[in-house]
């Protein structure tokens, strides 16, 4: 099978700072990938340089026709500005060129209530906010989505929410989800395959294959991440 | 003082194109880039009057320089960009005070009312519907890039090139502005009744509506008020747009 994505010898340098050296990764369709690392490891470097939005040295080959949706990790939304879900996922629509009819179809899947369609996105709750950017990413059928951190800002039980609407998307709509955590449980839960980052790739592979006390040590300098793991 | 309906239209289409420019400007948070390019059209205007050529041709050549000046400025961020902005706002009136004859510098700081000749409303009407048209055409893409220019990257939206059109509407907005307001008051017309359609308005659609017809309230009432009172139409026009949004502060929201 075709990888979906390849990244090959993968650098990012920002105003003259390494930021990403050699990373080598491939992502078959229909996987589950966790990227986990320190703070300031690349992981957003990573994930934007993939969307195509920072420069970058090396490869990275997308297979033909392969769109991604990107939930990033925090947006300032202006709470000046007069937008609502609703009215970004027209304009989103508007840019992509999609049917009207699939702006309904995104609302029903990812949740979103009639509250929040019409609130202001600068009033909109965590959850709510975290709720429309997911909506916005998944407008279009995107057979890829990138989450930044998904559950950040949020207590556990919302986080559960967000947990079960990722799985729900792997498995429904066939969406290979692609998501930065900083929950170890999640990786183990969840993710078929972990990309372990510190500015460069420091392992690849099933969590319970790579995940080992020296490769975490290796990674977060400690094994106090690791030691937050479940016993299963 | 008589006016023509065709300068009473011109000013109506004018008033709405800014009316929306405005809208944009405001969410874009570029109100201080927008008080700048304004400005410059001040020296061009003065050396125009100087060589006596159309003063508008004259604003125009500012007018684009600023443009690129603003966009070059907007591109370097962590560069005190707002204190440079600050030093150019002078520096453009400044110049533009020296080079002006004196007897031209009240009309080109605060406007005046000629009779539109029918090349100069072709050429009015021909502007207003380009900027119309470029907010049309750019309209989801603006919106992405307000709410985050990361992710309208991320769909593949070209963010400084969009910004750079808009700009380019904003200074076009500008020049149709400036021949009835004057450089000094042209930017006016595009926050005031933006900062205004804000109060008024809960959604974008209301928003772009309020903004535009509050534009044009102003300058309706504006004209009719100078014309009345024999009053110089450019500051009445932006008494009534700054009584409007007196008005809406009135309003909780």
């Amino acid at each position: 099978m075709m990888a979906i994505v390849a990244v090959k010898h993968l650098s990012v340098t920002l105003d003259g700072h390494p930021i990403l050296r050699d990373v080598n990764f491939e992502i078959d369709e229909g996987e589950s990938v966790a990227i986990i690392g320190p703070n300031g490891s690349g992981k957003t470097v990573l994930l934007k340089s993939m969307l195509g939005i920072l420069p970058y040295e090396g490869e990275i080959i997308w297979q033909r026709g392969v769109t991604v949706g990107y939930v990033p990790q925090k947006i300032e939304a202006d709470r000046t500005v007069p937008l609502n879900a609703l009215a970004l996922l027209r304009a989103k629509a508007g840019v992509i060129g999609c049917e009207t009819n699939e702006i309904a179809t995104t609302i029903a899947r990812a949740g979103l209530t009639e509250e929040i369609l019409t609130t202001q996105i600068g009033h909109l709750s965590g959850g709510q906010f975290q709720r429309t950017l997911i909506a916005f990413a998944l407008l279009g059928n995107p057979r890829v989505l990138f989450f930044d951190e998904p559950t950040a800002s949020m207590d556990e039980p919302g986080e559960e929410q967000i947990y079960d609407l990722i799985h729900r998307f792997q498995h429904e709509m066939k969406i290979t989800p692609v998501v930065v955590s900083h929950d170890i449980s999640f990786v183990y839960r969840y993710a078929s395959r972990v990309l372990c980052l510190n500015r460069a790739g420091v392992c690849y592979g099933p969590p319970r294959g790579v995940l080992t006390a020296e490769t975490l040590e290796q990674l977060f300098g400690s094994r106090t991440f690791y030691e937050h793991a479940p016993h299963s | 003082m008589t006016v023509s309906v065709f300068s009473v239209v011109l000013g109506i289409a004018a008033a709405g194109a800014s009316g929306l420019v405005g809208s944009f400007a405001l969410m874009k948070r570029m109100t201080l880039a927008g008080d700048v390019v304004s400005h410059l059209a001040l020296p061009g205007l003065g050396l125009a009057f100087l060589w006596h050529l159309n003063p508008l041709y004259g604003a125009a050549v500012t007018l684009a320089i600023g443009i690129v000046l603003i966009d070059q400025l907007q591109r370097r961020t962590g560069f005190t960009s707002e204190t440079a902005i600050g030093v150019i706002f002078v520096a453009a009136l400044a110049i533009g005070t020296l080079v002006t004859p004196t007897e031209d510098l009240i009309d080109a700081l605060f406007g005046g009312l000629e009779q539109v000749t029918a090349g100069g409303f072709i050429a009015g009407m021909t502007g207003c519907a380009v900027v119309l048209g470029t907010l049309f055409i750019l309209r989801h893409k603006l919106i992405t890039i307000i709410f985050s220019p990361d992710l309208a990257a991320s769909l593949g939206i070209n963010v400084r090139r969009v910004n750079f059109v808009y700009l380019c509407a904003f200074g076009l907005t500008i020049l149709l502005g400036l021949r009835s307001l004057g450089s000094l008051l042209v930017g006016a017309m595009i926050i005031v009744p933006a900062a205004a359609g804000r109060r008024l308005a809960k959604t974008l659609d209301q928003f772009l509506i309020a903004s535009s017809v509050t534009s044009i309230a102003a300058v309706g009432l504006g004209f009719a008020i100078a014309l009345r009172w024999n009053l110089t139409p450019g500051p009445t026009i932006v008494g009534v747009g700054s009584a409007i949004f007196a008005l809406t502060l009135l309003r909780r929201g």
